[in-house]
């Protein structure tokens, strides 16, 4: 059963993302889950830019612009001293790009969550550095062009897992989500905005820029990154019990590859090489999700 | 009432009468027993605050600039390669006109490892908007924490006290606590100007292009300048209530003196040592202790010093290819002057080397025999070139 998302926007209509901005789609359902009542950090990203110069706003909700790896800090302190003045009903939400959470914010991610801080971290993922013009981060899946792995160079390394690595801290709530599936999206912010102690979401936020493809298909794009079990949906309770959202009927992922500038030099081989690397990853989840 | 306390703990103390409602530390040496001492006033229940045991330095000021912006008073201590850890931060602090108070107790700067006092940390930090308040008593480590907290709310900058490792944050003196009442009275609740507030959003720290960024520093510089008044503002009333001040500035025997030694920190005191000594012999010496270094008190320095014939700036630190650092400002502060004395800067004490009465006595002799300075620096106390290494074994 799927929640009724609400009409209301707490963004303004106007910001300076890019046409078919994944970020801006996902900050978009984000906000009409979590209300007014939220105070928002957002380390350097895409979304410092997004949303808008001094003297103006792209969100109607406060905004503490803070630095590069600083997210789970920062909102550390916002909590606190919330806290300290009784106001225990404001969400404190640190919103970041993949840079900020999968490595430079890394640090301060993981001790705000080894600390159990009440605050939800989101990391809507475009899977590089597209602010800066499109270098890779350790999110940067296998395969991909950026503008520090081109030519041969292409990315030979996996993607890190985020989920996984905050599930080993015994998160109280991980789960991820894509902007392709809004509903699925608003129910998984609305349940970890009723949950106490660390949450994280980790959103699939297609980049038309960064990704070479048009962005007509950024929502399209996103949909069959989960189709292809290359992002698959699901949660994780208390580090334990995984939930997975979503069952796909087999699409193959060279059919995402093929859409996407970034991956043009793949070569048949190289695609089945990450096909077989998607299927192991999915029989990994399945196993601890208890379904296999 | 007077009590015997450690530095560290004068400095836990006023945090703890100042009723700071977010602390966010990491431990370092010798900065630890202060954050100990706030953990047990936390959990004893003596300081209703909440308490961060943060993953580093970093995160400590990132995580007060957070609380801060919420609108609560805030407090964090460090040493050496903390502060240098939290550099990018300590501009966002000031940026954002946060008004965060910080104990930073000197310690050298490594390689090689040296937990000793050494002013390079701090001094490395004066463009970062921090207004920086140097002690040499245990007192002036209790009041000016609890003046630091003031005069950071009065200007909305951030304030850093700073203190010797050792020589003051582990030596215990007779230091007078004041009581609850009275610290009221002199520190009012902070109630900030602006702050999160989800019934009045606003978007913080926010992207300002070139036409916006220039007016925004000017304003920072603006409310460094404001510091300076308010200092002794806010000293007068701080007299009013605890009896004591110090001044931004603090001369010593200056009226007649022909040479007169430039100091801060605990260095100072040696001095005073060194000039009763000097003076029960007749000489003409006298010193200036500099308490603030930012905003830099230039007028009152130019007006202390202007009718010596030398004076000699003692610095505990040093700036690579260039010099002492407090040489170097208190000479850009003579140098439009007509009539000011010839400068000498001596380096001393680096890494927690002791200095002397005997090393000062020294230091006042160099200047009192050569007209002008020998050379741009003169490090004192080095052992020889000749000289073998120390006893390991010893």
């Amino acid at each position: 059963m799927q929640p009724e998302v609400p009409d209301r926007d707490y963004m303004f209509p106007g910001h300076v993302g890019c046409p078919g901005c994944g970020a801006a789609i996902a900050m978009r359902f984000l906000l009409k889950a979590l209300g007014e009542k939220t105070v928002m950090v957002i380390p350097a990203c895409c979304w410092s830019i997004i949303a808008g110069a001094y003297p103006q706003s792209a969100l109607k909700i406060p905004v503490l612009h803070t630095a590069f790896e600083t997210g789970g800090a920062v909102a550390s302190g916002v909590r606190a001293a919330l806290d300290m003045k009784g106001d225990t009903e404001t969400t404190v939400v640190t919103w970041a790009g993949d840079g900020g959470t999968f490595d430079i914010g890394f640090q301060a991610l993981s001790g705000a969550v080894e600390r159990n801080e009440d605050f939800l971290y989101v990391c809507y993922d475009n899977e590089a550095y597209m602010n800066t013009g499109i270098q890779r981060s350790s999110s940067t899946p296998y395969g991909a062009w950026t503008t520090t792995t081109p030519g041969r160079d292409w990315k030979k390394m996996r993607k890190k897992n985020i989920v996984e690595a905050l599930v080993a801290h015994r998160i109280p709530y991980a789960a991820t989500a894509s902007i392709a599936f809004p509903e699925d999206l608003f129910r998984k912010v609305a349940k970890a905005k009723a949950i106490k102690g660390a949450r994280f979401i980790h959103i699939f936020a297609s980049c038309p820029t960064g990704w070479r493809i048009p962005s007509e298909i950024s929502v399209k794009i996103a949909r069959m990154a989960v189709q292809t079990n290359i992002f698959p949906l699901y949660e994780v309770e208390d580090g334990l019990r995984y939930t997975i959202n979503f069952f796909p009927k087999g699409y193959l992922v060279k059919e995402y590859f093929r859409l996407q500038g970034r991956f043009k030099h793949l070569t048949e081989k190289d695609l089945d090489q990450i096909q077989s690397m998607v299927e192991e990853d999915w029989k990994l989840l399945l196993r601890k999700a208890g379904l296999s | 009432m007077k009590r015997v306390l450690e530095g560290s703990h004068s400095v836990a103390e006023a945090v703890r009468l100042a009723k700071a409602e977010v602390i966010a530390a990491y431990p370092i040496t010798p900065q630890t027993h202060i954050v100990e001492r706030l953990s047990d006033f936390c959990a004893d229940g003596s300081l209703n605050a909440r308490y961060l045991r943060v993953e580093s330095e970093h995160s400590a000021m990132a995580a007060l600039i957070g609380a801060s912006s919420a609108g609560v008073r805030t407090f964090t201590a460090t040493s050496s390669q903390g502060l240098a850890l939290m550099h990018e931060v300590l501009h966002w602090a000031s940026g954002a006109r946060l008004p965060i108070v910080l104990a930073e107790v000197n310690r050298a700067l490594a390689p090689g490892w040296n937990i000793w006092t050494d002013q390079t940390d701090s001094l490395a930090q004066r463009d970062t908007g921090w207004i920086q308040l140097y002690c040499e008593t245990g007192q002036e480590v209790l009041d000016t924490t609890l003046q630091a907290f003031r005069l950071a709310e009065n200007v909305s900058l951030p304030v850093m006290v700073v203190l010797d490792a050792f020589y003051l944050s582990h030596t215990y003196e007779p230091v007078d606590v004041p009581d609850q009442e009275q610290v009221d009275r002199f520190l009012p609740p902070f109630t900030p100007r602006f702050m999160l507030d989800t019934e009045r959003p606003c978007a913080f720290n926010q992207m300002a292009p070139p036409d916006v960024y220039m007016e925004m520093r000017r304003s920072i510089q603006e409310g460094m300048e404001e510091a300076l008044g308010r200092f002794a503002e806010m000293e007068d009333e701080f007299k009013k209530i605890f009896g004591r001040s110090y001044g931004a500035v603090e001369p010593i025997a200056c009226e007649d003196a022909e040479i007169i030694l430039v100091t801060s920190g605990t260095m100072s005191s040696t001095c005073r040592q060194l000039v009763k000594e000097l003076r029960s012999r007749g000489e003409k010496v006298g010193i200036l202790k500099i308490k603030l270094f930012r905003p830099f008190p230039a007028e009152s320095i130019r007006r202390r010093l202007k009718t010596a014939r030398k004076a000699a700036v003692i610095d505990r630190n040093f700036s690579f290819g260039s010099g002492g650092i407090f040489a170097g400002e208190v000479k850009a502060a003579l140098c439009d002057i007509p009539e000011r004395p010839v400068v000498f800067s001596f380096i001393a004490g680096l890494g927690g080397r002791d200095v002397t009465v005997g090393d000062l006595e020294n230091i006042y002799m160099q200047t009192k025999n050569h007209d002008v300075p020998q050379q741009e620096s003169i490090w004192t106390g080095l052992r020889p070139a000749s000289a073998p290494a120390p006893d390991l074994k010893r």
